[in-house]
């Protein structure tokens, strides 16, 4: 099956990515889990501060269902425990090291059931996204499809042949094999024609072509098999899949990924192998630009992540580290008005739209916010049947009625990004979205 | 530049909450984010952390750039209409481009005055970074109406729409009719001697001591306000003194007209600069003209002497009275227009094709196309509301078939 997509965005960004580097290994000291990273339930944890942990034992449990768990990614101990306003967990610190502790035995896959409860109980499940809503899913779910990414379209994103290095081929069938005990449905897998997946059976492998942001889950659901009322779809990256695999083959746990650290303040781009949520520092020492102006380290790419500081922690599930320049110190005499080369934009109104140049953007709005003026903006870079205005203004109005027809069941925050992008007024339309999502639910459940 | 920064940056705390130039705030605010980008930047999670260098004060901008060649072109045709008018054909052509400067000027710098400071009031009051929706209107107005417009007429006729057809829906982006249209349409029903006639379209006074007082006695009627009182089926257009008008002529702009509205040629370069920027709807441009055409066609074949202006080809329709301006300028207004891609096709198509009927079919209105894209921002709306049950229908379709 294939799949070519049109409107999108491209940016030429400073700081990608050489055709070929070599991949090193940072495993630092500590690691983090952000139960934010992990939306659509609260978790409690279980374990205390100097609790030893084997990786792939349980950290914290959903309230709602006790039995989806998100588990420790190394072997090593619970540093710190650290909560904000209102006792709110912000993150479970652990320190790497070595630990007599094992790993709690997980049940033999055999149906559905078993299936189900194995994802939920190794942590695995925690990885997933589901649509709609965009948030972790809850074991009992009846699910339509399942959606595999096995790319990132993201700007500056490391290629597929490094994010499909992880794991081989057998970890991915096997993990298709436990995927299709849980559905009727199809299971998807979405690659890029540079890499192929003929040897895997049991997935309807969609090779999708187009800019950004085709390997948004929801961009392919949408374009493949819309989200009705009622359905569930589940989606999961390659990685994700592969640590399945791994885990149902060998009993082991692998929470390693491919980091692409990049971005115009980076001197010496690279991709890195480590662990989720390794600590930023070790990631990006010897590599970060030293500058007297400020930076933005994001866990993440430029459209879709978190700001974080070095001693934070990388966020799930961005595998990327971008650094640019935050602006916030510097002073631009009449810069709406400016014709500088060096101005990214999509608005052919800007020189630099028809440069063949790399660009080197940082975080200021350039402009103020404004009501919704210019229209068909967004419909240019979402590459999905909907109206995006339309449904932004049902968000901002909570007409529920008005949101489910004009598909907000199909559409996650990060499918916004590159609208968010390109607006002219600058409006925060992933946070609208992901609003109007969390008040959907509330109202539905 | 560091020590204007750094006077902004001296003079700013007066300006915030406690200072005594409180009161100013939004002027201030104003002034410093047209001088310098605001170094807001973006919100460190569930946000994109780079923004496109667009902003709504350049594509404002570019907007009042398309509008200079009109502008400049309505300079020199209201000196041109006047010497004319005078039978002076000696004039130098900086001699009438000065007349035309010095009769706009007040007008231009009355709907700013006005217009800016309702403007900045209401922000102040709603505690709101300045919009710059005026920037376009300010220069829009002006442009729209006879030269000679009474300031007076044009201080309250600005106040009103601003006022009343912006403010009060919430301001810039939120308004359903056009602001700039309603002010001429304000006038119009308003105060009908000074906006209608054959005396009031070619400037007659004498600004800061240029040009000299016309006779009582000259016709400078415009040329549809000369065809409705004809009965066909050979139009006589003449230009001021007495000379035929020819299409070239009409293309040109060099007929009496509201002050920026009669080049075809200077509205085709701003259409150009527009389209090229990416900042107008090519949609509703090409289906107002393919409306207009298609309208002024069908009337063309059905001329009747009853309505004399079936006369006029259909390409003739184009180049006289308002229509082109209204198409390219008027019609394209982001937020009164339909925002669907569908919607701006039945929405543009529309406007031409009821500009025509208009001015053809109701001999008291020699011109439509005001009155035309009015009447559609009104139902703009409705179509975009039509094509957004389409949309929903289809998922809604979806879904019955599956179950």
């Amino acid at each position: 099956m294939k799949l070519k997509l049109k409107k999108g965005l491209t940016l030429n960004l400073a700081g990608g990515l050489p055709d070929t580097v070599s991949v090193q290994e940072v495993f630092p000291a500590l690691y983090a889990i952000a139960p934010d990273d992990f939306p659509g339930t609260a978790f409690k944890p279980v374990v205390k501060e100097g609790d030893s942990v084997a990786v792939g034992s349980p950290l914290m449990f959903s309230k709602n269902n006790p039995e989806l768990k998100i588990v420790s990614p190394v072997n090593g101990t619970v540093k710190a425990i650290v909560r904000g306003a209102r006792r709110k967990i912000i993150n479970i610190i652990l320190e790497k090291g070595d630990v007599k502790v094992s790993t709690p035995a997980l049940p033999e896959v055999v149906d559905a059931n078993t299936a189900r409860e194995f994802l939920a109980n190794s942590g695995m499940l925690a990885l997933f996204r589901k649509r709609p809503y965009d948030i972790v899913p809850m074991p009992d779910e009846e699910i339509r499809d399942i959606f595999i990414s096995a790319f990132d379209s993201a700007p500056l994103a490391a290629s597929e042949k490094y994010i499909s290095s992880l794991f081989s081929m057998s970890d991915y069938q096997a993990g298709i094999d436990v995927l299709c005990k849980l559905t009727s449905g199809k299971i998807y897998l979405s690659h890029r024609k540079e890499l192929n997946f003929d040897s895997l059976n049991g997935v309807e492998k969609v090779c999708v072509e187009g800019p950004y942001p085709s390997s948004n889950a929801g961009v392919q659901i949408a374009n493949i098999k819309p989200v009705n009322k009622g359905e569930t779809v589940w989606t999961l990256s390659l990685e994700t899949l592969g640590r399945i695999g791994r885990l149902i083959l060998k009993g082991e746990y692998n929470f390693e990924t491919m980091v692409a650290v990049t971005g115009p303040e980076v001197e010496n781009p690279s991709v890195v192998k480590t662990i989720i949520g390794a600590q930023v520092e070790p990631l990006l020492k010897d590599r970060i630009a030293q500058a007297t102006h400020h930076q933005r380290i994001i866990s993440g790419n430029v459209l879709v992540g978190s700001a974080v500081s070095l001693q934070d922690f990388l966020r799930y599930p961005y595998r990327q580290i971008t650094v640019i320049a935050e602006g916030d110190d510097r002073d631009e005499f009449m810069g709406w008005a400016s014709v500088a080369p060096s101005k990214m934009s999509e608005s052919r109104s800007v020189p630099g739209h028809f440069l063949k140049r790399l660009f080197a953007p940082d975080a200021r709005l350039n402009g103020g916010r404004r009501a919704m003026i210019m229209s068909g903006e967004y419909d240019r870079v979402i590459p999905l049947d909907i109206l995006p205005e339309y449904l932004i203004k049902a968000i901002l109005s909570k007409n529920i009625e008005d949101m489910e027809k004009l598909g907000i069941y199909e559409v996650a925050p990060e499918d916004f990004a590159a609208a968010e992008y390109v607006d002219t007024s600058k409006l925060p339309l992933q946070q609208i979205v992901r609003d109007g999502l969390d008040y959907l639910r509330k109202e539905l459940e | 530049m560091s020590a204007l920064r750094n006077y902004l940056n001296r003079i700013k705390p007066q300006f915030e909450q406690g200072g005594k130039l409180h009161a100013f705030h939004s002027v201030f605010d104003g002034m410093e984010t047209f001088l310098y980008t605001p170094r807001t930047t973006s919100a460190p999670s569930g946000a994109v952390h780079i923004h496109d260098s667009i902003d709504s004060k350049r594509t404002m901008i570019i907007v009042v750039c398309a509008l200079m060649p009109c502008f400049f072109f309505g300079m020199y045709n209201t000196g041109y209409q006047h010497m004319l008018a005078l039978g002076q054909t000696s004039a130098s052509f900086w001699s009438l481009l000065l007349y035309g400067f010095l009769t706009v000027l007040p007008r231009v710098v009355t709907a700013y005055i006005v217009g800016l400071g309702i403007e900045f009031t209401f922000a102040q009051i709603k505690k709101e970074e300045i919009q710059e929706g005026f920037l376009v209107t300010g220069i829009l107005v002006p442009m729209i109406c006879p030269p000679e417009i009474p300031l007076w007429m044009l201080a309250v006729a600005v106040a009103f729409s601003v006022i009343f057809v912006k403010e009060v829906f919430g301001g810039t982006g939120y308004n359903v009719l056009n602001v700039a249209l309603v002010t001429r349409a304000f006038l119009f029903f308003a105060y009908p001697a000074q906006m209608s006639g054959d005396k009031v379209y070619v400037a007659s006074g004498t600004p800061f001591g240029m040009g000299e007082h016309l006779p009582d006695g000259f016709a400078g009627a415009t040329p549809l306000g000369q065809i409705a009182t004809q009965s066909g089926p050979v139009l006589d257009i003449v230009g001021v003194n007495g000379a035929p008008v020819d299409t070239w002529q009409a293309f040109l702009g060099l007929i009496p007209g509201s002050f920026g509205e009669t080049s075809t040629l200077c509205i085709l370069i701003g259409a150009a600069i527009l389209l090229a920027f990416g900042i107008a709807s090519w949609r509703i441009i090409v289906s107002v003209v393919a409306g207009g055409l298609l309208m002024g066609w069908i009337a063309n074949m059905c001329a009747t002497p009853l309505y004399p202006a079936s006369f006029l080809t259909s390409l003739d329709q184009l180049l006289f009275g308002g229509f082109a301006f209204a198409a390219v300028f008027m019609a394209t207004d982001p937020v009164t227009a339909a925002r669907t891609n569908t919607g701006k096709y039945i929405y543009g198509f529309l406007i031409g094709v009821i500009a025509v009927i208009i001015r053809t079919y109701n001999n008291g209105y020699p011109e439509g196309a005001m009155l035309a894209v009015l009447l559609m921002n009104c139902f703009a709306p409705l179509i975009d509301y039509c094509v957004v049950q389409a949309n929903m229908r289809r998922r809604t379709a979806r879904l019955t078939v599956k179950n």
